[in-house]
């Protein structure tokens, strides 16, 4: 596809406008790659944590009743059944998500349906009930109002949009 | 304390299933090979993420993300009618929106935050433009969701970008959703 030239467009034309504005291009990437190897490493805790269990969730063949009892609310929405650990995993934690969403996308393989339907949801939307509690926690708010449905309703549009465009564009 | 309540009922629901239907000695080993298969995913998305926040740290010192952040002002007070009425908010909120464009989510939360402390003034309860806010927060419009895209090429995509158009038309859709159901609900929803 045409749009294979996004991201060498963006690498590219980031460090020529950087150069052009008398940026010291190199040492910002390499600072910035030390602070995302902070990242790396803030995240491999739960990452470790959430895998484990999740592991164990299927090996004991709960996520398989999980699925099962799912499925037709799923098979109804459009959304593959396997899919039903990461849209409820999705808003209430980040990492979780990406736990669930990378197992999905290896045992299915990242071009397959599910794989490909799990890394779009994965990459539109976000933690919403994290989220949530982060801004109004920080601005001490105690009454939320409509804030929560609404979020929801973009987190639920969200995950049935994700697997639509996936059969649209690829099958 | 939300986490703690979702692993161990993870955990307990696996001890429950595995004894129930005898796959208790699998779980066991699951745990460890789950473990192990962070380390692996880890190991296979560290260096993207790496380079990515490298990139994204070119945007912000040559002044780019200053740039984006600019031109986003004046679209954004369609969005925020009140913003523009509060010192530093407009500021604060398009600082937040550029940022979570661009992916930088460290860059994007204490800016949100500024904004929503900002926009609330003295009540306690969310009024609409703080509604707006979490909205816009909770469904992501990101350029390049370089994470997911690491985790494709890891496992062997034959093009970890192909997505990227299902990614921008998914997340247009979902905040459209979300800001037409906030529209709705303000009227029904007073404070």
């Amino acid at each position: 596809m045409s749009f294979g030239i996004i991201v060498p467009l963006i690498i590219a034309g980031t460090a020529a406008v950087a150069l052009m504005r008398k940026t010291d291009v190199y040492s910002s990437l390499t600072s910035g790659i030390g602070d995302g190897l902070r990242v790396v490493l803030r995240i491999f805790p739960a990452l470790v944590a959430l895998l484990s269990a999740y592991a164990m969730l299927r090996a004991s063949g709960a996520l398989d009743a999980l699925t099962h009892a799912l499925s037709p609310v799923f098979a109804f929405l459009g959304v593959p059944p396997e899919m039903a650990g990461l849209v409820l995993i999705r808003p209430l934690s980040g990492s979780g998500a990406l736990a669930v969403g990378s197992d999905l996308i290896n045992t299915h393989g990242p071009d397959s349906m599910i794989g490909r339907a799990s890394a779009i949801m994965l990459g539109s939307t976000e933690t919403t009930f994290y989220t949530i509690a982060v801004y109004f926690g920080a601005a001490k708010i105690k009454r939320t109002r409509y804030a929560i449905p609404a979020a929801l309703t973009a987190e639920f549009i969200g995950i049935v949009a994700a697997c639509a465009i996936t059969k649209l564009l690829f099958y | 304390m939300a986490m703690a309540w979702i692993w161990t009922i993870m955990v307990l629901v696996s001890l429950v299933f595995g004894v129930i239907n005898g796959t208790i000695d699998a779980v066991g080993t699951a745990a460890l090979e789950g473990a192990k298969s962070a380390v692996t995913l880890c190991l296979g998305i560290g260096g993207a993420i790496c380079l990515w926040s490298g990139i994204m740290e070119v945007m912000r010192c040559s002044g780019l993300v200053a740039g984006l952040t600019r031109f986003l002002r004046h679209p954004l007070t369609a969005l925020f009618p009140t913003a523009a009425k509060k010192p530093g908010a407009l500021d604060a909120l398009s600082l937040n929106v550029s940022a979570n464009f661009l992916g930088l989510g460290n860059a994007a939360t204490p800016a949100g935050i500024r904004a929503a402390t900002l926009l609330k003034g003295e009540a306690q309860w969310a009024n609409d433009d703080l509604c707006t806010l979490v909205v816009l927060n909770t469904a992501s419009i990101q350029l390049i969701p370089a994470t997911v895209c690491a985790v494709r090429a890891a496992a062997g995509a034959k093009n970890a970008f192909d997505i990227l158009p299902a990614v921008w038309v998914t997340s247009i859709l979902s905040v459209a959703a979300g800001l037409l159901t906030a529209r709705f609900l303000r009227r029904i929803w007073r404070h």
